[in-house]
């Protein structure tokens, strides 16, 4: 059998460590419980991530450099800004669906508390990589003509806050459909609301 | 026999449709008179010439060195007798060629007066289609809304010393526009850390997120080879209209064409990407020393 590189194991407690930040809470979720989970010692924790905070700041690179990636594929392709809203939505709700630890853990843990991410991680330091690519989708967009020149954080805001908003509303089962079912509608919701006057 | 005097390399000074705005910024040249005395000036607007300009519009002297200010218009007579065969005339007798200032390069601002007509002598923008396609080897590019008086001492200096003038891809001394205008601008640390100033004439914050400023993408040494020997716009709080490029005059100098708050334009050879990242980052850090007045600053802070 292969043995597992240092970079595989540093993955396993990413994801073993955003499921139960996001399941438990922050403050409830000990270096013990990680470790139990992943099958390590506590000592032998401590070679891939020296604290608590220093694990929750490299868990929201990974998510922003997750979405980032993904959202760079979607900026990349030729296709109409609307369609890319559609691709943008689908991949989020995808990810919501899949791996809602990731999601949860931006919703419930990055933005709940934020005295864990003040020092190192603070503004665009984290985030960047898929903040980057949100402004690149803006930028083409209004470049293209599709979308309505205005400030960069209303339309942020109302793209990733809504996207957020429902992701949060299916977490806490109180939405009626699966998320897929929304796909479309929202997107639709979103593209009239940016798309050009 | 020739005595030395007469070795000199002889100028013809000729414009086209001008604002005079080269020929009175060459007459800041801080050393004119030690300049002038290395060469025969046979004609120009507004010293005193050897020739007087009846005789070189009938085109029957030569030249070593033409230089020709202002937008070519082919329809234009001066003396009643077309430009564009005075131009033609020195073009083909001249060692060099140089088109000062940017209407003269490129078309510049007066190439709106008959935009499908008007162009530079062998730029039309950035298309190299002009009247002096044929003499193409001899033109050199002085651009500049005006010229810094000491682009074209330098020009004239280096012809002077038989040294090659390189040029780039459009005909402008690579010496002196490979660089930025914002090379050597006094308010780099405020473009770093991504500060905007808070309005023109401001000694601090930078220009180029709100006021216009074209500095990172303009050629020039604007900010290296100081005017007046002592400042430059951008270090007097007025943004860099990129008056040495092809597309110059752009609409709208003083704002900064933005998509959802992104700058269209990104320094120049940068990925728009990469910029970006770069820029989120950076605007993250408050520094403190840079959101205020640097008269109000005190280290103990």
């Amino acid at each position: 059998m292969a043995r597992v590189t240092k970079e595989e194991r540093k993955t396993t407690i990413i994801s073993a460590s955003l499921k139960l930040f996001s399941e438990k809470g922050f403050y409830i979720t000990t270096i013990p419980d990680i470790a139990k989970k992943v099958g390590m010692s506590v000592g032998n924790f401590y070679n891939y991530f020296t604290s608590k905070d220093v694990l929750a700041k490299e868990l929201i690179v990974y998510i922003s450099e997750y979405l980032g990636e993904n959202i760079r594929e979607i900026n990349d392709k030729d296709i109409s800004t609307e369609e890319k809203i559609y691709e943008i939505v689908s991949m989020y709700f995808n990810m919501a669906d899949e791996r809602p630890e990731m999601i949860e853990y931006f919703l419930r843990v990055y933005l709940s508390n934020r005295e864990v991410f003040g020092d190192g991680c603070e503004g665009m330091l984290c985030v960047s990589p898929f903040v980057t690519e949100m402004m690149m989708f803006f930028n083409d967009g209004v470049e293209c003509n599709e979308l309505h020149n205005q400030d960069f954080f209303s339309a942020f805001g109302l793209f990733m806050g809504y996207l957020g908003g429902m992701v949060f509303l299916f977490g806490e089962k109180i939405l009626p459909e699966p998320l897929e079912w929304y796909k479309e509608s929202i997107s639709q919701n979103i593209y009239n609301a940016l798309k050009t006057r | 026999m020739h005595s030395k005097q007469d070795k000199k390399p002889s100028i013809i000074w000729f414009q086209g449709l001008t604002c005079n705005g080269n020929t009175h910024s060459f007459l800041n040249l801080e050393n004119l008179e030690k300049l002038l005395d290395k060469f025969e000036i046979y004609s120009h607007p507004s010293l005193s010439s050897i020739q007087n300009f009846h005789t070189i519009t009938e085109c029957s002297l030569e030249c070593d060195i033409f230089i020709f200010e202002g937008t070519y218009d082919p329809l234009m007579k001066r003396n009643d007798v077309l430009v564009s065969k005075i131009v033609e005339y020195y073009a083909k007798c001249a060692k060099y060629i140089i088109a000062v200032g940017s209407c003269a390069s490129f078309g510049g601002v007066f190439k709106a007066s008959a935009p499908e007509r008007n162009s530079g002598i062998l730029f039309n923008e950035q298309e190299k289609s002009g009247p002096l396609l044929d003499y193409d080897s001899k033109v050199i590019n002085i651009s500049g809304c005006p010229i810094h008086p000491e682009w074209l001492a330098y020009t004239l200096g280096m012809i002077e010393k038989g040294r090659e003038v390189e040029v780039d891809s459009l005909h402008r001394p690579i010496e002196l526009y490979s660089n930025l205008a914002h090379h050597g601008c006094t308010r780099n640390e405020y473009f770093e850390w991504k500060v905007d100033t808070d309005g023109f004439g401001e000694k601090e914050g930078c220009l180029y997120y709100k006021q216009g400023c074209r500095a990172p993408m303009t050629h020039a040494s604007c900010n290296k080879i100081l005017w007046n020997e002592v400042s430059s716009k951008t270090r007097v709080g007025t943004p860099c209209f990129g008056c040495t490029e092809p597309d110059f005059p752009r609409s709208n100098l003083f704002s900064t064409k933005t998509n959802m708050s992104i700058p269209e334009d990104v320094p120049l050879g940068v990925p728009k990407r990469s910029y970006l990242t770069m820029a989120g980052i950076a605007k993250t850090f408050h520094i403190k020393r840079l959101e205020g007045k640097l008269i109000d600053y005190k280290t103990a802070d």
